[in-house]
Formats: structure tokens, sequence, C-alpha cells
């Protein structure tokens, strides 16, 4: 073992050439498990049930534990190298020191696309939830959602461009409302103190059951991911937690072990009450399908809570997406991979603040000009982009720094397995996308070529360098 | 390793640089969408005339449910009966397959031989 000791609290290895100038080390791990929690529960309260339309709430729940598996592996594996490489970027920082410059600036483009096209998801979501309950209360004719989604992504920005303690104590508070709220949800209408709502038999007999087939269990892997999409986002807070070797791996696998809890009983009381077709359509049908249930449940107490749950998690969502895109894009400017003009962070609040700013109006073309499954393919399709690069990137991480040459906060068990796993889950997922939206696949990849060019050819001039290796590593191996 | 000293880029350029990202990534999800080619679209193989529940092959408890939700079978008959078109083409699974491993080949060859640059320069000065 060298010296070379990341995890030790006496050397600073995190921001830009070891020093600590930059953002403000104020998180702990409950805000790293709020920041990953919250970008994803959103997921439980819409997204998830376009897994049900391509293949039948069977086909959804299969979907949900695979997709749990692939997370879980994207877990210990993001745990394990962030442990070691906690700078702002995350992932983008990790495959600049692991594999390249080029696979650095794709994976930031990755994380900046995936949260950002996030955020508008939950915009347009709000927008939804709020034209519902002005129907509810008697509103005439259709409301006009487009002032409630600016306002949305607007009031965030803001909150993120205050101060990052604020936002992610915000979001602590209003995610856990939201993850009470399906707890409360299935206590209520599954039957555990009697009452129950269920109907699993009769709504998903004869063909309600696979209608589609096996191939509709594959294609409903593309949505699965929408359960778990953005657990991996903790790592964008690893240049602003005190401790990052603990708080990291700690907030990053509770979140995952949190998810899967909340994903599973979602899918319960979901399927047990709305009829898959309905369901299972997120635009025409189902748009936030814990809140549908809680209306069919007849329990004026549960819409409330369910339509307070629903804007909570949107809010927890696009806040932590705002907060991490800004990170990725920021880490970024700061290397010179973008103008470096976006590396500035706040004299007085210590934010990204330019990248928050920045991000507002493409947030903003995408959530008004988008329909929603296209918004959230588009996010997928980033997100199933950097799975797919992490299992390389452990893989050369533990081949350039065996355990013993750099000390972990947290070493993941049975490495290669979950490597393995991981892209196997991946190369799946890619074929579900295929099935139906196999042009905007297509088309990102070919975007990501270009733009890639693009930088190799123009924008990597600007780059210093040794400089952007920013840990105090020893030289890897086979260099 | 001789140091590498990148040029200063003016404040226009940076600027520039911005908006060709910005055009690439809006072209990325818009153009497919403003072609027409953007997938996922559902049609309706069966439809049925003067439809009720039973022919839209909903059961008693599922049509209870949908009249909770406030549907009718007429305003159902699209949702219920909607179905996707999984059927595709040998050589577009090859194209997808084969453009997914020459992105990742491509960026794992272009970022190698720029690492080794990183790699050489920074430890070089120890």
């Amino acid at each position: 073992m060298t010296n070379f000791d990341i995890t030790s609290s006496k050397i600073d290895g995190m921001g830009p050439h070891g020093t600590n100038v930059g953002l403000l080390r104020v998180l702990g791990p409950a805000h790293v498990w709020a920041l990953g929690v919250g970008i994803v529960l959103v997921g439980e309260y819409m997204g998830w049930n376009f897994a049900v339309g391509k293949g039948g709430a069977y086909a959804a729940l299969i979907a949900c534990w695979f997709a749990g598996i692939l997370y879980t592996c994207v877990a210990m594996i993001d745990s394990e190298v962030t442990s070691t490489v906690a700078a702002a970027g995350g992932q983008y920082t990790q495959a600049k020191h692991i594999v390249g410059p080029l696979m650095a600036f794709n994976v930031g483009l990755y994380l900046v696309f995936a949260y950002t096209m996030l955020e508008a998801a939950n915009a347009i979501t709000a927008g939804y939830l709020f034209s519902v309950v002005a129907t509810m209360n008697g509103f005439q004719g259709a409301l006009d959602q487009r002032p409630f989604i600016i306002m949305c992504i607007m009031f965030l920005a803001w909150l993120n461009y205050r101060g990052v303690l604020a936002t992610l104590t915000f979001n602590l508070v209003i995610t856990a409302i939201a993850f009470i709220a399906i707890i409360v949800l299935f206590l209520g209408t599954s039957g555990v103190f009697g009452g129950g709502i269920m109907q699993h038999a009769s709504l998903m007999e004869g063909a309600a059951s696979l209608p589609y087939g096996w191939i509709g269990v594959l294609a409903a892997m593309h949505f699965g991911l929408w359960y778990y999409l953005g657990i991996e986002g903790t790592t964008q807070a690893a240049e602003e937690v005190r401790s990052p070797a603990r708080a990291l791996p700690f907030g990053t696998l509770a979140g995952i072990m949190t998810l899967l809890i909340a994903a599973t009983l979602t899918w319960y009381v979901s399927t047990g009450v709305l009829p898959w077709e309905f369901l299972g359509d997120g635009v025409n049908g189902s748009v936030a399908p814990l809140f549908d249930t809680a209306r069919l449940s007849g329990s004026n107490a549960l819409i409330w809570l369910l339509g307070f749950g629903t804007l909570f998690a949107t809010l927890a969502s696009a806040n932590g997406c705002i907060n991490d895109a800004s990170r990725a894009w920021f880490a970024m400017g700061r290397d010179k991979y973008l103008p470096g003009w976006f590396g500035a962070v706040h004299p007085k609040y210590r934010t990204p603040y330019r990248a928050i700013v920045f991000l507002v109006p493409i947030a903003l073309i995408f959530a008004l000009g988008a329909p929603l499954d296209q918004v959230i393919t588009f996010s997928i399709l980033s997100g199933l982009l950097e799975y797919t690069f992490m299992p390389l990137n452990i893989i050369m991480f533990r081949k350039k720094w065996p355990l013993d040459s750099i000390k972990r906060g947290y070493e993941h068990p049975f490495h290669p397995l979950p490597a393995y796993t991981l892209l196997a889950l991946c190369a799946i997922t890619f074929f579900a996308v295929f099935l139906g939206y196999g042009t905007q696949l297509v088309a990102m990849i070919g975007f990501y070529i270009v733009v890639s060019l693009w930088f190799h050819f123009w924008r990597y001039r600007f780059v210093n360098r040794g400089a952007q290796f920013t840990m105090p590593w020893p030289k890897p191996k086979g260099y | 390793m001789t140091h590498y000293t990148p040029p200063k880029q003016s404040l226009l350029s940076q600027l520039f640089d911005v908006l060709v990202l910005v055009a690439l990534t809006v072209g990325a999800l818009f153009v497919p969408l403003w072609m027409g080619m953007a997938g996922s679209s559902k049609s309706v193989p069966a439809p049925v005339a003067n439809p009720t529940w039973e022919k839209l092959g909903q059961n008693s408890t599922e049509a209870k449910q949908y009249e909770a939700l406030g549907y009718t079978p007429a305003t159902a008959h699209d949702l219920i009966l909607a179905r996707f078109d999984y059927s595709f083409t040998t050589i577009s699974l090859l194209v997808m397959i084969a453009v997914i491993i020459v992105y990742y080949v491509l960026m794992l060859r272009f970022s190698e031989a720029e690492y080794r640059d990183v790699i050489a320069e920074k430890f070089s000065k120890k």
C-alpha cells in the first residue's frame, strides 16, 4: 500500500489540484441519501408505468426486479470508485482519471442530459398535477400548465443558486414525506390492517397477464430503469460532503435499498387497483399512478397525501437534477472541456451559479416542447450509455490501481461479477429500447459521435493535459 | 514530455462553442420528432364498433375500475385496444448493434491516446 490515501481527512485531493478552494463542504450522509432517493423517487410516482404499457403488469414487475439488480451493481461499483475519486462531476471525474478525456467528456454529457431531461419530465408532471387538482376543485376547461412548469423550474434553480445546504435539506424533508406517503398508501389499501382494495387476480387474468408475451417482458426493461434512474447522482455531492469516503457509499447503498422497497410497493398497489391498459399509458391514461390509486381508494386523506407526495417527489427530483446537472457542467467548465466561463463558483453562496442559470432554458425547451415519454426516453438513453461505461470503468480502475495501491473507502464484493452482470443487463436494455425507440437510440448515439469528434479535433486544444489529473494517486500500472 | 500550454479562448469563441453544443442537443431530440420518426406510437389494430365493456374484453372488475376513473366504453376504446408493434428486421437490429459497438470502440481508442499524454505529462514532472 502506498502513502496515497484519498480517504484521509488530512489530505485533500478533491478540489482542483488538491486544494480546498471551491464548493462548500457542508453535507452529511442523510443529504447524500436525500439527493439520490430524491432524484429517483419520482420514478415511482410517474414514468415506471410505461413499463406496464410495454408488456403488462407482470412484465413490469420482472423489469422492476431486473432493473433493481442493474442498479444494485451500479450502486456497488459507484460506491467503490467514488469513495476514491471524490470530486464534483461524479462519473465524469472518474472517467477523466481512469479511462481518458474523450470518454470523460461523453460521460459528462450523459450526466447533464440524463438529469436535465429528468428535470423536464418532473416539471411536466408537476404541471399536470396542478391541472388535475384544478379540475377536482371545479375548474372548467383545460388549465394551461406552462406557467406552472416554468415556475417550478425557476424556483428550484433559484434555490440551487442560493446554496447547497438549504437545497438538499429541503430535499431531505420532502423526499421523506413522499416516501412515507407510499408506505401509508400501501398500509391503507393492501388490507394489512383490513379493508383492502387490491384486486390483482381479476385485473391480471387471461390476456392481461402477459399481453405481448415474453417479448413484452424484454420491452418493459426500457422503462424498468425509471424505477431507479438517478441513484448514481449521489456522487455529484462528493466535493460538498464533509466525509466523502464514508458518506457517499453509506448514502448511496441506503438509497438503493430504499428504492427497492418503494418500487415493489408501488407496483403492488398500482397494479392491484388500476387496469393495465390505463396504468400503462402514461400520456393519455395514468400520468401519476400512485395518485390515481389513491383516487380509487375512496379516502380523501389518501388523495391529499398522495397528491402532495407526487408534488413533493417531482420537486425533490427536479431539485436534485438541477444540483447534479450543474455540478457536472461546472466540473467540465473548470477543466475547460466546456468554456471555462462555466467553471466559476459564486463568491458568496459557493455554488456553481453560472452552470445552474445556463441549464434553466435548456430544461424549459424540453419541458415545454416535447412529450413526456420522449423526454423520459432521452433521459433513460443517456443513463443507459452511462451504465454501460461503468463496468468498463471499474475493470480498468482495478487493473490500473489494484486494491493494494490506493486505499478505498469501500471495496465492492465479488469483482468482476457485478461488472459483467451490469454489462449483460445493459445489453438487454439496449434491445428493449430498440423495440420502439430505435430511431431515438441511433439519433442519440449519432449525436454523441458528432460531439465527440468536435471535442477531439477542436475543443480538447483548450484543455491542460497533466493538470486535469487532480487525484493524489500513484502512476497507473501499465503506463 | 514537453509541457502543453493551451491557447486562450476568447469569450466570443466560448459563446460559439456553447451554441454549437445546444444546437446539436436540441437537434438530437427534436429532429426525430419533427420527421415523425420517433418510435413508441401505438395503433388500434382491430377497432370495435359500438363498444361495450364485454366487446372491449373487460371483465366486471376492470369495467368497474374504468367507470370509477370516469371512462365509458366509447372513451376508453382507444386506450384499451391500442397496441405497440414490436416487429423488426434483422438488418435494423444489426445496424443498432454495430452503431453501439463502433461508438464505444471509438471512445476507448481516442480516450486511450489522450490519456497516455495526460499520464506522461502529469508524472514526468515527478
